[in-house]
């Protein structure tokens, strides 16, 4: 096979996780300039980057029910609150208003995940009974029936308006929340925070494309293009779809646990309708059914403000305040519903379809294929 | 007695506007089977029109309401037109998550419009009330409850005795065919979001006539309207009726008495009760009660 590396003669080969050396080399030249990123940039950026990668891995769970296995949910936010809270109550510091158990971020985090994700399949036996638009009506009815228990249930959310602060980051006596030295070397707490996210998002994001290149990956996509050939085939409907959002709950649990230990409040009021479509157009914007896909949508959604606001600071009319026709917030807001509808209709792949057809032409240069 | 009485003329006006806006729901499902989650704009979008001509125009209110519901109108005609006519034939969810997004983008620039302070759509009804036996009943509710009913009526003459209406049948039952017959089912699609806003404005002027008027949150009544239609069954006009009115008495008598028996779930649980019911009733039936079951052919 010398001198021809893309040839596969083998499945394995086929379906590795990065089939050519190209792949690897620049997978791993990338790896390093985000490790080594944060030693370079300002604070408030780390923060920004630390929240995308936690952000990623939400939507690379909602991308497993939605993009791989066709089941449009609408109620991410609900999960992510379940994961957040969950954390919150098992490493969280006790108060006289809210409990917290006070864990070990190894022990509160994967609770968390495991919480939400026994919630979904609770809840999955409902959901798999319905078909398209009657499942992402239902879904958006549990958005709000969360919100309600959320604003409810005092005793762990800490109540509207006032809110809780999340588990706190502590691993065997370390603690990830406050600066500290290793070996010598001073190391902010928000570059521990983006480490630690980066850690969390390659380990999730590693079990992800395992399982979506598996025999359950095959069967979530069979269901997504034909659910009725998907059964003649012999993939249990229910065992599947299930399996489908217990993982995408997992997954939205763990993200929920962590993405406000960045900003250090969990707010009752986050976990609304818009938090569950800003995930949904993080998939659509990412690209759906592709886990790198995942990632640049959720990078790209959450670093959008700050380009706006980069760009509020060049552009005259977008003035902050009432003077100007759009404050940027709002500005923000519409572009991002823009987007929605423009990649739905231009570039239904996203930005990782963007991305092949690119490749694809540089590849193929200086012929058109 | 009374106070089962006075839930019920709650739960009648609640319903009323449910049913103008789930009737918008079907009208756009049925002709062109997409599920619009950009009615909370529509509808925000007609009660702003309707209070900024009443009350910052003074055009007074029956001209501000046939104004807001034509602006209504326009938007959903330009929305279907610019959004959805070039997803027609994409998957269903691609149609649905895209007005999601269209949902946003519209509602922004109006919530920047409404501000921050309660408006008001500058109706006639105000706070008058009448007394029979001991029920008081709000002009208001008998408005929603009339207005409601009216429009129930002349949409079923409409598609019962009108060439155009049955066009619209001819092109909910199927397009290709009704194509094939000389409708322009494009122009179907059109009147479909034309009527739905429209119908939607009078919703949202009816949602902001009582004391918590017109503000960034009223879109929420909208998105209750949901539920009704998926109790009733996503592609049934009767059953978006039913729906409204299952759902609007729901709400009605939870918000009654909730607080004196089951006061654990809490406060202001009847805004969520439509929730609850849906989540029940897609137990039960996975169509909802008068939808069609989809039968599949391989």
């Amino acid at each position: 096979m010398r001198g021809r590396p893309s040839l596969h003669t083998r499945y394995e080969a086929d379906s590795a996780m990065l089939p050519t050396a190209t792949q690897r080399l620049w997978f791993v030249v990338g790896l390093l300039a985000v490790v080594v990123l944060p030693l370079w940039l300002p604070r408030d950026w780390m923060i920004l980057i630390a929240t995308a990668f936690i952000a990623a891995v939400g939507v690379i769970g909602l991308n497993l029910v939605t993009g791989y296995a066709g089941q449009v949910s609408l109620g991410h936010a609900f999960f992510l609150g379940i994961g957040a809270y969950a954390g919150a109550a098992l490493g969280g510091v006790a108060t006289d208003k809210v409990i917290g158990l006070g864990l070990d971020v190894i022990i509160w985090v994967p609770a968390a995940g495991v919480i939400a994700g026994a919630i979904g399949a609770a809840i999955a036996p409902v959901a798999v009974r319905l078909k398209g638009l009657y499942l992402a009506i239902l879904t958006l009815g549990l958005v709000f029936l969360g919100e309600h228990l959320f604003r409810e249930w005092e005793s762990v959310t800490g109540g509207p308006g006032v809110g809780r602060k999340p588990g706190s980051l502590t691993l065997f006596g370390w603690h990830f929340d406050q600066d500290g030295t290793v070996g010598g070397f001073a190391v902010t707490r928000e570059q521990q925070v983006y480490w630690l996210a980066l850690v969390v998002l390659l380990i999730m994001g590693f079990l992800a494309k395992n399982l979506v290149r598996s025999k359950i990956g095959r069967a979530f996509a069979a269901i997504r293009d034909r659910d009725i050939a998907a059964e003649i085939m012999g993939i249990g409907l229910t065992r599947q779809k299930v399996l489908a959002f217990a993982v995408s709950s997992f997954y939205a649990g763990v993200a929920g646990a962590l993405l406000f230990t960045v900003t250090g409040f969990v707010n009752t009021a986050s976990f609304n309708l818009l938090l569950s479509i800003n995930y949904i157009a993080m998939v659509v914007i990412g690209g759906g059914a592709s886990i790198a896909g995942s990632v640049m949508g959720a990078a790209f959604l959450t670093l959008l403000p700050r380009m706006i606001d980069a760009a509020g600071n060049v552009l005259p009319f977008l003035e902050v305040g009432s003077t100007g026709l759009l404050s940027t917030s709002q500005l923000e807001r519409v572009i991002f519903g823009v987007l929605i509808v423009a990649f739905l209709i231009l570039e239904p792949m996203g930005l990782y379809g963007i991305w092949i057809r690119i490749r694809n032409y540089w590849k193929a240069w200086p012929f058109s294929y | 007695m009374t106070q089962f009485l006075q839930a019920t003329v709650a739960g009648l006006s609640l319903a009323s506007i449910y049913m103008l806006l789930a009737l918008g729901f079907v009208i756009i499902y049925k002709s062109m089977r997409v599920l619009t989650f950009a009615h909370p704009a529509v509808m925000l979008f007609g009660a702003y029109m309707v209070s900024w001509l009443a009350i910052d125009m003074e055009l007074g209110f029956w001209v501000a309401l046939a104004g807001g519901m034509v602006a209504a109108g326009v938007l959903g005609w330009v929305a279907e037109r610019v959004a959805i006519r070039p997803m027609v034939g994409k998957p269903l969810f691609a149609i649905a998550i895209l007005t999601l997004g269209l949902d946003i983008a519209i509602r922004t620039p109006i919530n920047n419009l409404i501000g921050v302070n309660i408006r008001s759509v500058g109706d006639p009804w105000g706070f008058g009330t009448w007394n029979v036996g001991s029920v008081i009943i709000q002009h208001r509710s008998v408005a929603m409850i009339a207005a409601a009913t009216i429009v129930g009526t002349l949409l079923l003459v409409f598609f019962r005795y009108t060439r155009i209406g049955l066009a619209m049948r001819a092109t909910a039952a199927d397009q290709e065919v009704a194509l094939a017959q000389g409708i322009s089912v494009g122009r179907i699609f059109s009147l479909a979001w034309v009527m739905a806003g429209a119908m939607a404005a009078l919703a949202g002027t009816f949602a902001s006539s009582d004391l918590s008027g017109l503000t960034q949150s009223t879109y929420l009544v909208a998105l209750k309207a949901l539920p009704a239609i998926v109790v009733g069954g996503l592609d049934s006009i009767g059953g978006a009726v039913v729906g409204a009115l299952v759902i609007g008495m729901a709400e009605a008598y939870t918000a009654t008495y909730q607080g004196q028996y089951v006061a654990f779930l809490g406060g202001n649980f009847s805004q969520v009760i439509p929730y609850v019911v849906l989540l029940v009733v897609l137990l039960i039936r996975p169509y909802g009660f008068f939808g069609t079951k989809e039968v599949e052919r391989v």
